[in-house]
């Protein structure tokens, strides 16, 4: 018997959770300051902003809204890492790297919040809307990465998934596909290690969720994704190999999911005991934080700052997103073809009657 | 100008728009150097290259899935799905995104695409390679669902469904692939999509029908003739949008309706026209609506397949039945 392939899977990790480096080489992101900084400020924004959709939630101001609640250092990570040309493909709890792709926070607060508008991204034009059907946005991605490479385009393709999404059939369609016709495609898996109530030991038999990728034969890495300096370098460098055409990339971001699955999820019910004060300890923020303050980056007085102007920021697109009036009822019509049929355009004539009538 | 049959017209019409529009590509099973497993692209990877002519690995959802973020940057994809038995993968995908992509985004992105499929029985195939779904589709807002029924209408309908500006599902009633040729040139003009064709016109009863059935439809209304009955006969072909106007403005003038389908009865695009009728036009009907159809049961296999096919016998009957209720 003979070995024919041979694989293995490495893990990156450059601050540890008491934000102490874990090696004496460290990346050049790690004195970068000044980014490392944008990007703290960036995770906190997200923290603020789902920590407000909660409670917009919770008074039915919104509706049904997924956090990413110690989960921000892997969307932050690589949505700073795409240039504004390239295209990313988000899934349902994306809003950390959609934000940092140019979706607005009032854009996804309107999603969530009922309304279509939400997904037409002023600033993000090519960028797809949340695909809730679980991984489902893997093979637009795909798509999108295949029209780049037709188009001779020099850009590149992001998209997120959960690691529970990895379970479907439309993740190995994707990452097999972008293999054989090696797209310029890069495949975040968001391991927060719950699937609503599923654990990974119902998930996989693997020993990772990067080593699904080996079956695609593209390349696969696992990172910290509380380290949002491991996730940012491995975007970067992912990225740059999509964008010359080099081929797709998978990663594997291991967190954890310290909120329930959305407002509608009580996490009580099923996770075990202690296992959120552990993840507490090792969360983004705070370790990123400590890393600043070691370096002597960061103070009190610029956290104080920090969050009162995030604050400020997030109300303002609270306030934005509440004072926006719904939609005519016509719009439930509009937009559904180029050009409404006879038969459709009946209805909307109907539906503004109605609505009309019971107005009056 | 050489007669063709309906997957010529349907190799032609894309051979046309893919010379004509660079940004038209064709993708699927087996669809490059075998063009197709019915040779509805032959020939197209030798004109267009195989970055335009692209054999996909064998994932439907895939297909129908990387089409749709293709359609999204521009690129024109022709993704055919081998038989229509093999888009349920692919189900999710055009009902969840193809279909509604438009309309969640509020325009920002549009998809332009087609989908091809082959579908229906009578051609003796294994299993789940026979059955008509077409109302499963029907039935999903924001897409369109085309179906010709011969050599003329593939043509001018392929090339309507590729110049769409939304997403277009384009079933082709195998069983007819090859039995008709018409003489079609290749002009690159376009038939109208959501518009009924009047096969024939008549005075006493208004049969009407789309895809493969056409044929028996067609033959029954000339044997019909015969005996003094004057049948208008239609072609729905578009099944959504459905073109209901033309269908009412005939039963208008006939007072009679026959609908023939091979799809199961209950829950069909037959049974929407029924209403339809029922609800705007039943003052003008002389008799009950008449439904010939594939019954509400599996496809059987092949050997029973022809026990489950409507027939020419079995219209007639229905019509004599219609035409001489009092």
């Amino acid at each position: 018997m003979t070995t024919v392939a041979k694989f293995d899977i490495k893990y990156t990790q450059y601050i540890d959770k008491d934000g102490k480096p874990v090696s004496k080489k460290l990346p050049k992101l790690a004195t970068d300051f000044k980014t490392l900084k944008t990007l703290y400020r960036s995770m906190n924004r997200i923290r603020t902003l789902d920590t407000k959709a909660y409670a917009l939630q919770r008074t039915g101001k919104m509706g049904t809204y997924p956090a990413a609640l110690g989960q921000e250092a892997i969307g932050v990570g690589f949505g700073s890492a795409l240039n504004k040309e390239d295209v990313l493909v988000p899934y349902y709890r994306g809003q950390a790297a959609m934000i940092e792709h140019g979706v607005t926070m009032e854009e996804v607060l309107l999603y969530w919040g009922g309304d279509e508008r939400g997904s037409d991204y002023q600033n993000a034009r090519e960028d797809f809307p949340i695909a809730v059907p679980i991984a489902t946005q893997l093979l637009h991605a795909a798509g999108v990465a295949k029209a780049m490479q037709l188009k001779g385009e020099k850009r590149c393709v992001a998209t997120e998934i959960g690691e529970g999404g990895t379970s479907e059939g439309d993740f190995y369609e994707a990452i097999n596909v972008a293999g054989i016709w090696n797209l310029g495609v890069v495949f975040f898996i968001n391991n927060n290690q719950w699937a609503i109530s599923v654990p990974s030991e119902i998930q996989t038999a693997c020993e990772t969720y990067a080593q699904k990728a080996i079956a695609a034969g593209i390349e696969c890495v696992q990172v910290d994704g509380n380290d949002i300096i491991a996730v940012r370098e491995a975007s970067e460098k992912a990225f740059e190999k999509a964008r010359a055409g080099k081929g797709p990339t998978l990663i594997e971001c291991v967190s954890l999911r310290l909120c329930d699955h959305t407002t509608a999820d009580d996490a009580r019910r099923y996770r075990p005991e202690g296992e959120l004060d552990k993840g507490w300890e090792e969360e983004p923020i705070l370790r990123l934080r400590k890393y600043l303050e070691a370096n002597k980056q960061w103070s009190k007085k610029d956290e104080e700052k920090m969050q009162a102007e995030l604050a400020a920021e997030v109300q303002q697109a609270v306030d934005n997103y509440v004072n926006t009036a719904p939609q005519a009822p016509e719009a439930m019509f509009d937009y559904l073809y180029e050009e409404l049929p006879a038969r459709t355009m009946e209805q909307r004539e109907y539906a503004i009657n109605v609505a009309k009538n019971k107005g009056a | 100008m050489p007669a063709i049959t309906l997957i010529e017209a349907v190799n032609m019409a894309m051979a046309y728009e893919m010379g004509a529009d660079e940004s038209v590509v064709a993708l699927g099973e087996d669809v490059g150097t075998n063009g197709g497993v019915f040779r509805a692209t032959d020939g197209l990877q030798a004109k267009f290259g195989k970055e335009r002519v692209i054999d996909t690995p064998l994932a439907e959802s895939m297909i129908a899935g990387v089409s749709i973020g293709m359609a999204a940057q521009g690129i024109k994809p022709i993704s055919e799905i081998q038989f229509m038995g093999f888009i349920f993968p692919a189900f999710d995908q055009i009902v969840c995104h193809m279909a509604r992509m438009r309309h969640r985004t509020r325009g920002r992105i549009t998809l332009p695409m087609v989908i091809r499929a082959p579908f229906g029985g009578g051609i003796h195939a294994p299993e789940h390679h026979s059955e008509s779904t077409e109302a499963l589709f029907a039935h999903i807002p924001g897409l369109k669902v085309v179906i010709p029924s011969n050599p003329s209408r593939a043509y001018g309908l392929m090339l309507a469904a590729i110049r769409d500006p939304d997403p277009v599902i384009f079933l082709e009633p195998k069983r007819v692939y090859r039995i008709v040729k018409h003489e079609v040139e290749d002009t690159g003009e376009d038939y109208p999509i959501g518009c009924c064709f009047v096969d024939r016109e008549g005075t006493d009863v208004t049969l009407i029908s789309w895809g493969a059935m056409l044929h028996e439809t067609n033959i029954a209304a000339e044997k019909l003739a015969a005996e003094g009955i004057s049948c208008e006969v239609i072609d729905v072909a578009t099944v959504s949008p459905l073109d209901i106007d033309t269908i009412l403005e005939s039963v208008e003038k006939t007072g009679r309706a026959v609908i023939v389908q091979e799809a199961p009865k209950a829950g069909s695009l037959g049974s929407e026209i029924a209403a339809e009728i029922a609800e705007k036009g039943i003052f003008n009907l002389l008799a009950p609506i008449g439904r010939v159809s594939g019954y509400d049961t599996v496809m059987p296999y092949y050997r029973l397949e022809k026990q489950y096919m409507p027939t020419v016998d079995r219209i007639l009957e229905e019509v004599r039945k219609t035409v001489e209720y009092k």
